[in-house]
């Protein structure tokens, strides 16, 4: 169910992903791309579906997938938190760099 | 000073790790120091609104800095860095933790393992860290709490904006 991270670490998945990211899509459009048997690639869609990233709903006889982005949210905003918190740790060093190299005696 | 100093930061979902690159305008020797030498690291490591306090350092292959990052109210995050192999001034590496004020690691929280390089760019340093988790579900679980945390500082912070307003 927590799995966001197993499920995203195959590019197979991935590109599933970023296909949904443009729409739902059903099983058929998602596996054309790959060279893959449709047992295989329904078991990567089963990781995904596990995961809580994407879900699955049967109309008619065609499988739709679509993407659960509360999941993906979560990991983004985290890595975007990441990403500040480096900048902003980073910003204090050029103040405190510049602050050592303006000492006369250790320049 | 207004030059734009670079700075990249790559996730990579399938080796699991984040590098952070960063270029400072200054020589690698000075920035080697800063990164450490505890009472400068001190001086800079958390980010605002944090500050840092080291509460020792031991700056060796196999010896730790023990350090919390603590809140304008006050309130302590600890952490140590365990240094692995050190290379001066070209790079060291070290496994993150959480822990306790006296330096007990938390046993239910995954460690991260540092790689930090230093190379000179002309009279400037290029500083390339890259933070490694050892499985995707050591990452899902550090970004589960990160996220906690984050989002209670964040309603925190809402409530100190309410009650300026208020």
């Amino acid at each position: 169910m927590d799995d966001v991270f197993h499920a995203l670490a195959n590019p197979i998945r991935r590109s599933v992903i970023a296909h949904l990211g443009r729409g739902p899509a059903s099983i058929k459009q998602l596996a054309a791309p790959h060279a893959l048997g449709l047992p295989t690639f329904l078991k990567h869609i089963g990781v995904l579906e596990d995961s809580g990233l994407i879900e699955t709903e049967k109309t008619g006889r065609t499988r739709v997938c679509k993407l659960k982005r509360e999941q993906l949210l979560a990991a983004e905003k985290w890595f975007e938190q990441q990403r500040k918190d480096w900048e902003d740790r980073y910003a204090n060093l050029d103040h405190l760099l510049i602050q050592l190299k303006g000492k006369p005696d250790e320049d | 000073m207004k030059t734009e100093l670079q700075f990249d930061f790559t996730v990579d979902n399938e080796r699991n790790t984040i590098t952070v690159k960063r270029e400072f305008a200054a020589g690698r020797a000075l920035v080697w120091d800063c990164h450490t030498k505890s009472e400068l690291l001190d001086r800079w490591f958390a980010p605002k609104p944090l500050t840092t306090r080291t509460k020792s350092m031991d700056f060796r292959e196999g010896g730790h800095w023990l350090y919390a990052m603590i809140t304008d109210e006050g309130q302590e995050f600890w952490s140590r860095l365990d240094y692995q192999t050190i290379d001066p001034i070209d790079s060291y590496s070290a496994l993150d933790g959480f822990c306790d004020a006296t330096g007990a690691l938390n046993p239910a929280m995954p460690r991260s393992r540092w790689n930090v390089t230093f190379a000179d760019m002309g009279a400037h340093t290029m500083v390339n860290t890259m933070v490694a988790y050892g499985s995707p579900e050591a990452l899902q679980q550090v970004i589960a709490m990160g996220l906690e945390g984050g989002m209670k500082s964040t309603l925190e912070r809402l409530d100190e904006l309410l009650l300026k307003i208020a």
